[in-house]
């Protein structure tokens, strides 16, 4: 799975939020964050959007509207996945944690798809 | 028990996983603040993501089910202590979407203090898929078909039975207007009430004037006692006037009259009776032209034409006409005792491609004359009536080649190759045609019309060359 591309112009993210954390499916999000992260890495142009309801369709769209470069999401569907990415639009999918840590990791070009940003604890053991 | 052991149940202490591991279904182990521990194999199957990986992660990022935004299962079995199932889906690492059946069950120590959750996850596709065939597949009281004309006609029956409006039935002869009568009315608020049917085609005129409205004793010659008229009989029912474009002129003067009023009047009485009834007509003719020539009175087309609904023809229910002759089948198989397993492919063939001007009751004849005749384990052409044989030659004509298949006895014969086309294909085209003229050519939309997939739409428009 490929990380973030070294990219000189400044991109908007758009990430999808539930409660703290990125939204565990992107087909129910009802409230998005979106951000312009400039060249240097300094976020500009932060937003907090509320939808009126949960639609994917209106999401893609918005997604088209604002000119999103990347999106940061947790389960999305392939339909929708393949229409961004036909779309352009670097979709960072299955993404867990707080979206504060993701905004940061992507900042940092280190988020990855499927990326886990929870804090745990240290594994007594795993049971394989 | 240590983390992911189990002491006390063996002799020597047991990996959890390699109990659960092998089950059929997905299961996950969750602490109170429901973040996984442990996950069986199928449920890294599942969900796309391996155990490790996701150790202490919050179930809903896992699963990301439908239900754990606003019905997280656990928020109500931690009130409870009872395991509660509720059905959903999840969007797994690969982008699929599965609905799944949950059971969600807390998990108690030996004070009966809850500890955690165990969860168990069963992928329903098959199941979904089942039901979605079975509810595609049919039916509507004692019509099925699951074409997309007919998809419209079932979801149009529950909203006319509900409205009182009088209902005029179109339709070819065979099309099952008989049938949609009688099962409009079973479906509305009327089916407590009696559901009258009469032929106008079949009485006399005066005869008919009798049995739709009745007579008092001595109205006229033979009139021994008094009758009450069918119309007085369906009081709080439904009237199926069956071939109402044979009603004599005369007739439909007072049946419209009836309409407006809704008094009967027998012959011979002065008095009339209020009757609450619901009339349905039906006609294979075209009321239209009928009027047009001068043979149907116009005000009565207008008052029985509020709510109209039309019958496709079976060549243009495209998929039917393989469950209607299975159907069938089933049906005079149980009827005549007979242990008959199926068409043979040639048979089959045909019967998919004969064009059925008698549309569905001459399908049904057909079905049941081979039933009938069939002594073998198939319906072979040999059992199909004389002048299909006939079709039987044409369409032998187009064939490659043909074989004797020596698995049905020689009954059967085996085809191979291409089967001549009949009316199908000509009526396909015209139908994709029309679709994309309304659509303005959207293939998306005209897809969604035809009731296919867009790669279906695709591959018959470039069956019939209409890809540009």
């Amino acid at each position: 799975v490929a990380g973030v591309e070294k990219t000189e112009m400044p991109e908007k993210i758009l990430i999808t939020m539930w409660e703290n954390n990125v939204a565990p499916r992107f087909d129910l999000t009802t409230e998005v964050l979106i951000a312009r992260i400039e060249k240097d890495g300094t976020v500009t142009d932060q937003k907090t959007i509320v939808l009126a309801h949960e639609s994917t369709e209106d999401l893609c769209q918005l997604i088209l509207n604002e000119e999103v470069g990347v999106v940061v999401c947790g389960g999305i569907e392939e339909e929708f996945f393949d229409y961004l990415t036909w779309k352009k639009v670097k979709v960072f999918d299955s993404v867990m944690g707080p979206w504060e840590r993701a905004l940061e990791r992507f900042r940092e070009r280190k988020l990855k798809p499927g990326t886990i940003l929870f804090e745990r604890k240290e594994k007594k053991g795993h049971g394989r | 028990m240590s983390f992911g052991k189990i002491k006390g149940l063996f002799d020597s202490p047991v990996k959890l996983p390699s109990l659960v591991d092998e089950l059929p279904i997905g299961v996950a182990v969750l602490d109170l603040d429901r973040r996984i521990l442990l996950m069986n194999r199928s449920l890294e199957v599942m969900t796309g993501f391996n155990r490790e990986e996701v150790w202490f992660v919050p179930c809903h990022d896992v699963l990301r089910s439908n239900l754990c935004q606003t019905r997280c299962p656990f928020i109500h079995s931690r009130d409870s202590n009872a395991p509660v199932t509720v059905e959903g889906d999840i969007i797994n690492r690969d982008h699929q979407r599965i609905p799944i059946r949950l059971t969600a069950v807390p998990l108690t120590d030996t004070d009966g203090k809850v500890v955690g959750f165990m969860e168990t996850l069963e992928d329903i596709r098959a199941l979904k898929q089942a039901n979605d065939n079975i509810r595609k597949a049919v039916s509507f009281g004692n019509i099925i078909g699951r074409s997309p004309k007919m998809e419209e006609i079932f979801r149009l029956i529950p909203v006319i039975a509900q409205t009182d409006s009088s209902l005029l039935i179109t339709g070819e002869t065979g099309t099952g207007k008989d049938a949609i009568a009688e099962v409009i009315h079973r479906s509305s608020d009327r089916s407590k009430g009696s559901f009258i049917k009469v032929n106008c085609g079949a009485l006399p005129e005066t005869l008919l004037e009798s049995e739709l409205f009745g007579h008092k004793k001595g109205a006229f010659t033979g009139a021994v006692s008094d009758k009450m008229g069918r119309l007085r009989l369906a009081h709080n029912g439904t009237l199926y006037l069956t071939e109402i474009g044979d009603l004599p002129l005369p007739l439909q003067v007072k049946l419209l009259t009836f309409l407006d009023d809704k008094v009967v009047f027998p012959l011979g009485s002065t008095s009339g009776f209020q009757a609450e009834v619901r009339i349905i007509a039906a006609t294979h003719r075209n009321l239209e032209k009928m009027v047009r020539d001068g043979l149907f009175r116009q005000d009565l087309l207008f008052r029985l034409n509020v709510v109209r609904l039309h019958l496709p023809p079976l060549r243009e229910r495209e998929g039917d006409v393989g469950i209607l002759l299975d159907h069938f089948l089933k049906i005079y198989s149980t009827r005549f005792g007979k242990n008959i397993k199926g068409f043979t492919p040639g048979v089959r063939q045909l019967l998919m491609n004969y064009s059925y001007p008698g549309n569905v009751r001459e399908l049904r004849n057909i079905v049941e004359y081979a039933t009938n005749i069939c002594q073998a384990d198939s319906i072979g052409i040999e059992h199909l009536p004389i002048y299909m044989n006939g079709e039987y030659e044409e369409g032998m004509a187009g064939m490659e080649h043909v074989h004797a298949d020596p698995a049905d006895g020689g009954h059967g014969k085996e085809i191979s190759g291409r089967v001549t086309e009949m009316n199908w294909s000509e009526i396909e085209k015209k139908l994709i045609i029309e679709t994309l003229l309304k659509v303005n050519g959207r293939k998306n939309k005209a897809a969604d019309k035809l009731g296919w997939g867009r790669t279906t739409l695709w591959r018959k428009m470039k069956q019939y060359g209409l890809e540009s």
